[in-house]
């Protein structure tokens, strides 16, 4: 039970899939436009993930490990249609608005990557939690992102206006720029936030056991573009 | 549309990168020399090409007449990741020094949303299969511009003085955004 709840925490904050990660950039930065958008793509991801790591995990010892990837792609594709189907008969407006991205989740690194990392080496309950976990952490960074991009590119916040009268909305915000620049900065300021933190400690006197780079996973993204 | 148009809009207007924002993990993944930059961008041309013309033919050919367009996404996939794993193959028997520099990049492209995007996108669009290979053709030389330009950006930046926090990932996304910004200005083009 405690490792579950270890699983289901880290994709909150320590592996936050796409800012720590830096896993699965194009739907972050093409579908944040508005708040809602945000978290219905997020919510998408959500349930491929948690149930393709529940699938993955629970046939990973049939699976032949040199056709792993294919059948890993066909599990997630599946699941993928099936949400494609759902949205269409459920939320057919954020279908439309989320657009192209609903289909292209199958080529998302994060699930791929969650089911090569996690779930093809570790048992049912724990793939789950994995999955919840990323999942939710995706939806939260999503929709952060949407909301920053949402009130200062269009003063509104889930479409209802909150900035005051006479607010100029910065146009930038919405358009494709404005999904690098806000992305970019929000890395920066986390990155600003853990080397404060480690200065802090360092000066208290502990050992300068940590790497001068914090938490920044920059390093790392070259061997998982995928 | 005019040949000309679908392929000005596709390498400027409506940049695959910067215009769209797809195929980004292999944008800031791959953009750290130029040599890299151009090897991944070629192999996008190709391999986007080829994707589109057989899930063109299998569109109108197999899934229409048969009823089954919702399995579009499903059918697309295994057909990129199949041919990308046969290009691997033959590359490597027919033409070995092509294989030893673009090889790496082949596996990678498999999950590169460029390659599936653009075959979803040629059938919203209805392209007939002259404009659909043309459209492939000239995003993957617009995936190939803003990723050379971006290496070319990236290599400078190496000797630069770069805020501590800012090192790395975060000021390559800042840049993204401003080149972002100037590929607006061919807005109006078409």
């Amino acid at each position: 039970m405690n490792q579950f709840i270890q699983e289901l925490t880290k994709g909150l904050w320590k592996e936050l899939p796409p800012f720590r990660l830096l896993l699965g950039l194009c739907p972050v930065l093409a579908v944040t436009k508005s708040a809602s958008n945000g978290i219905g793509m997020g919510m998408a991801v959500l349930f491929v993930l948690t149930l393709s790591n529940m699938l993955i995990s629970l046939v990973r010892n049939i699976i032949p490990s040199k056709v792993r990837i294919a059948c890993f792609i066909t599990i997630s594709a599946t699941l993928v249609v099936a949400v494609e189907l759902l949205m269409q008969a459920y939320a057919y407006p954020l279908y439309l608005q989320l657009g192209i991205f609903v289909p292209l989740i199958v080529v998302n690194c994060i699930i791929l990557g969650r089911a090569e990392a996690f779930a093809a080496k570790n048992p049912v309950h724990l793939a789950i939690a994995d999955g919840l976990g990323m999942g939710l952490g995706f939806t939260m960074s999503l929709t952060f992102l949407g909301s920053i991009r949402e009130i200062l590119g269009a003063g509104t916040w889930f479409g209802y206006p909150v900035m005051w009268d006479g607010f100029q909305p910065f146009t930038i915000m919405v358009e494709a720029p404005g999904a690098f620049l806000c992305l970019g900065l929000t890395l920066a300021a986390m990155n600003y936030g853990t080397r404060r933190q480690l200065m802090k400690r360092n000066r208290e006197g502990s050992e300068a056991s940590a790497s001068p780079c914090g938490g920044c996973r920059a390093c790392s993204i070259g061997k998982s573009q995928d | 549309m005019s040949v000309f148009e679908v392929f000005i809009s596709a390498i400027f207007v409506n940049n695959i990168v910067l215009a769209q924002n797809l195929g980004n993990c292999p944008y800031l993944g791959c953009s750290k020399e130029k040599g890299v930059a151009l090897g991944m961008g070629t192999s996008v041309i190709f391999v986007t090409v080829m994707a589109t013309l057989c899930t063109w033919l299998v569109q109108k050919y197999i899934l229409i007449p048969t009823g089954l367009e919702y399995l579009q996404t499903l059918v697309f996939i295994l057909i990129i990741a199949s041919l990308v794993q046969f290009v691997e193959m033959f590359l490597k028997k027919a033409i070995p020094p092509l294989y030893a520099s673009l090889g790496i990049f082949l596996p990678l492209i498999t999950t590169n949303c460029c390659v599936l995007g653009v075959t979803l996108l040629v059938q919203r669009e209805q392209y007939d299969l002259m404009d659909a290979l043309i459209y492939a053709f000239a995003t993957g030389a617009g995936f190939l511009l803003a990723l050379l330009l971006m290496a070319g950006v990236r290599e400078r930046l190496e000797t630069c003085r770069v805020p501590k926090a800012m090192a790395g990932t975060p000021i390559a996304l800042i840049m993204a955004g401003i080149m972002s910004l100037s590929f607006m200005a061919f807005k109006g083009m078409v």
